[in-house]
């Protein structure tokens, strides 16, 4: 079953690496992925997002026209992508920065305080964490262990295993407060 | 009383029917080049890197290794060649065309890159296979087949000077030498061997700019192009060390 | 032990180089192909290699020349208006004997022309190739994986002819991420071929004298080289056909392309319409074997490319000696479309589509 997922938001949120950590997740848990970011000035400073496919299946185009989740971390970068979304699928919104709008009624929104529930997990910078979590959690596309284990060997190959308490708590906290 | 016995260099053959026209500089400049090498006990652990044009003519009188590349690319292949086997020799060698105009790129960042390697440079103020037009370094009012009225700054441009060009470069040595006369060349020979000592003590970028005559082209005879050299040529491009940086 | 790992093609490419023995790279930065060059900056030191960021794209060819001519294993990349000044230097190495791998990650449009992806680079590289007869073959990968496959074989090819040996990608297969398996890292011995210029002996008496035209005289040279052209064009083609022996309509596509008529197959026949698909690994030799295997009541073939001339159609058409119709879905700016391929295949059956 093929997933289109875009993440979108300001540069320096943390888009790319959000992308990449769900491409890694699907990786080590057996899936197909392809991951393909956005391009030139919009990848400094603007806005920045990333196209994640996931799938059991080889998959062709890594681009989407429609898509099944929106990780919108972001006002604008809603407002760009929302109409993307097929019937059904799902936004992801950063409630932290992006309150009191009402949305299409044909998909799933799930708000997420990333920033709050950063900090109460102890990992104030670990508000992507909490985005993937809250996704795990409502899409389904994968199990919460195997997207934890497959963070910390991320994390650990990159030189940064020192992270790995911290951010199985922000990701555990996104999967259940949200 | 002693008697010195002119002997060529074990790794140049002749020039063959590929030599060069009579009272070139290219030849004395070989002879030099290979005579230090020789000295120096490195004929057989060494490359050259010709340019394309009179300064390819020496590729045909080599025994030993020798490379022709693309016009103005001597350097850059040059500098490939010695990061695959830096404890060869590794010279280019071109004229003043290939190295300031067509490869003044590489004549610059080469520099900038203090790569380990020495360029030779043989300054004849012309194109010279081409037939004798203009270079970067034809003096003003030297008249030329594609100057010939004369250069003139305002239609052609200034010439230029790599004396001047490298004021600011961090690199192991500079010098300009010239073939007119045994002094010169003496002291020329003596420059080549510093360039590659240097080289091969591992310093950095070494440059030897050697000024020529090209008589067929300056439209002279021999003896009175190498006038030429020392009333005119000289005047503009000053002879000597200019950079002699100590070893690291 | 290989190592499976998540990598954009790109920097895919550039360890597959290093663990194939590459230890010379040099070039210039262009989008979308700098991250090769930025991957290399920091990796090509680990392994004791030799990376120069050059003064422009057309010095690192030149400088690959040297290392190649040393015995090296070398590297050159770019795209696009990079690729162009390539050109000069691609005509030495084919010239030179010197065994190379070089990579074009097309980019859109002429002149500067945009970062996004294209494949309007067909021409000019397949054909191209600088002054002369020169000629070299070009391999398409289609994924991350086979990026590193091919930058393998690339190695191998370039050394059995001693030609350089040019990977033709896009901004899409470059830029994307994908899992791949990398193989073990190789140490190539820069001594093993009696071609190349290394410290002479004592007892040598002669060294070896090259130069960009042959020393041999053109009599000898014409012979030896028809042979080579004809050896690479006889023995390399490479393609990977999907569903052709019953197909009504036969896509030929490369790269990026290809991907999305690999899905447009599955589609049509999920409803019937008997789709298939060629695709190119090596697009010189353009994979005339390949069209054997189709359908020979065929409705007609489908270029599938993001250019606006169809540059693979004269390819196609020669392939097939002008016996089959031919047909293109061409885009400019955006991925061809899986829908939109197979829409245009039941119009060929159909027989509402025109023909090129």
């Amino acid at each position: 079953m093929l997933k289109e997922i875009i993440c979108a938001g300001f540069g320096g949120q943390g888009i790319i690496t959000t992308g990449i950590l769900i491409s890694y997740c699907a990786f080590e848990t057996g899936s197909q992925f392809t991951w393909y970011p956005s391009y030139g000035s919009e990848m400094r400073g603007g806005t920045a997002n990333c196209t994640i496919k996931i799938s059991d299946e080889e998959i062709a185009s890594p681009l989407a026209k429609d898509i099944d989740i929106l990780v919108g971390m972001s006002g604008p970068a809603i407002d760009k992508f929302i109409d993307s979304l097929r019937p059904g699928g799902y936004l992801f919104v950063n409630s932290s920065l992006v309150t009191g709008r009402t949305y299409r009624e044909d998909i799933n929104v799930v708000e997420v305080d990333t920033e709050e529930l950063a900090k109460e997990a102890d990992n104030p910078k670990g508000a992507n964490m909490v985005m993937i979590g809250a996704l795990v959690k409502h899409t389904g596309i994968m199990t919460l262990e195997g997207c934890g284990e497959a963070i910390n060997k991320y994390f650990t190959e990159h030189g940064k295993a020192k992270f790995n308490e911290a951010n199985q708590r922000a990701l555990k906290i996104g999967y259940e407060k949200c | 009383m002693a008697t010195k016995t002119f002997k060529i260099p074990e790794a140049l053959e002749g020039l063959g029917s590929h030599g060069c026209c009579q009272g070139c500089g290219h030849g004395i400049a070989a002879r030099i080049i290979y005579e230090v090498i020789e000295e120096m006990g490195l004929t057989k652990n060494c490359i050259a890197f010709h340019d394309l044009a009179c300064g390819s003519n020496m590729l045909y009188a080599q025994k030993y290794h020798g490379f022709s590349g693309a016009h103005g690319r001597a350097i850059p292949t040059a500098t490939g060649f010695k990061r695959t086997r830096p404890d060869m020799l590794v010279f280019s060698y071109a004229g003043d065309g290939a190295t300031y105009s067509i490869g003044m790129q590489h004549t610059v960042h080469t520099a900038m890159r203090d790569e380990n390697i020495t360029a030779i440079v043989i300054n004849n103020t012309n194109f010279g296979m081409t037939g004798g037009q203009m270079s970067p370094t034809s003096l003003i009012g030297q008249k030329t087949t594609s100057s010939p009225a004369g250069r003139t700054k305002e239609l052609n441009g200034n010439p230029v000077d790599v004396v001047k060009l490298y004021t600011d470069m961090d690199i192991a040595y500079l010098a300009r030498g010239a073939v007119d006369s045994v002094p010169n060349i003496n002291k020329t020979k003596n420059y080549i061997r510093k360039a590659f000592a240097k080289q091969m003590a591992g310093e950095g970028f070494s440059f030897v700019e050697i000024l020529a005559p090209c008589p067929t082209n300056w439209g002279m005879t021999p003896a009175q192009s190498l006038e030429r050299m020392q009333n005119e040529v000289f005047k503009k491009y000053e002879l000597g060390e200019f950079i002699e940086r100590s070893a690291k | 032990m290989a190592d499976r790992a998540i990598m954009k093609g790109n920097e895919a490419l550039a360890e597959a180089a290093l663990r194939a023995g590459c230890r010379f790279f040099s070039g210039y930065p262009i989008t979308p192909q700098t991250e090769v060059l930025e991957y290399l900056s920091w990796r090509m030191n680990e392994v004791g290699g030799d990376m120069i960021q050059t003064e422009d794209e057309l010095t690192g060819l030149h400088m690959l020349l040297g290392a190649s001519l040393g015995g090296a294993r070398v590297l050159s990349t770019s795209a696009g208006p990079g690729f162009a000044l390539f050109h000069e230097g691609l005509s030495y190495l084919c010239e030179c004997e010197a065994p190379s791998v070089l990579v074009d990650v097309q980019r859109l449009g002429g002149g500067c022309g945009g970062i996004s992806a294209s494949q309007g680079d067909y021409e000019e590289v397949v054909h191209g190739g600088g002054n002369g007869d020169s000629q070299y073959i070009v391999l398409t990968p289609a994924s991350v994986q086979e990026e590193v496959d091919l930058v393998q074989e690339a190695y191998e090819l370039a050394e059995k002819y001693r030609n350089p040996v040019v990977i033709m990608t896009d901004a899409i297969i470059g830029q994307m991420m994908e899992g791949v398996t990398l193989p073990d890292m190789k140490e190539h011995d820069i001594n093993k071929f009696d071609w190349a210029y290394k410290p002479l002996g004592a007892n040598d008496t002669h060294g070896i004298q090259k130069a960009g035209w042959p020393s041999t005289g053109y009599d000898v040279y014409g012979p030896y080289r028809l042979k080579k052209f004809k050896d690479m064009h006889d023995n390399e083609q490479r393609w990977e056909n999907v569903q052709v022996k019953d197909a009504d309509v036969v896509c030929v596509a490369y790269g990026i392309s290809s991907r999305v008529c690999k899905e447009a197959v599955k589609k049509a026949r999920a409803k019937g319409v008997k789709l298939g698909l060629i695709r190119l690994i090596t697009a010189w030799p353009f994979p005339e074997k390949a069209f054997a295997e189709i359908n020979p009541n065929v409705k007609g073939l489908l270029v599938v490319e993001m250019s606006l001339k169809g540059q693979m159609v004269p390819d196609v058409k020669l392939a097939t000696k002008c016996n089959l119709p031919v047909y293109t879905y061409l885009s400019c700016d955006v991925v061809p479309d899986s829908d939109m391929v197979v829409e245009t295949a039941e119009a060929i059956i159909a027989g509402t589509a025109e023909e090129v």
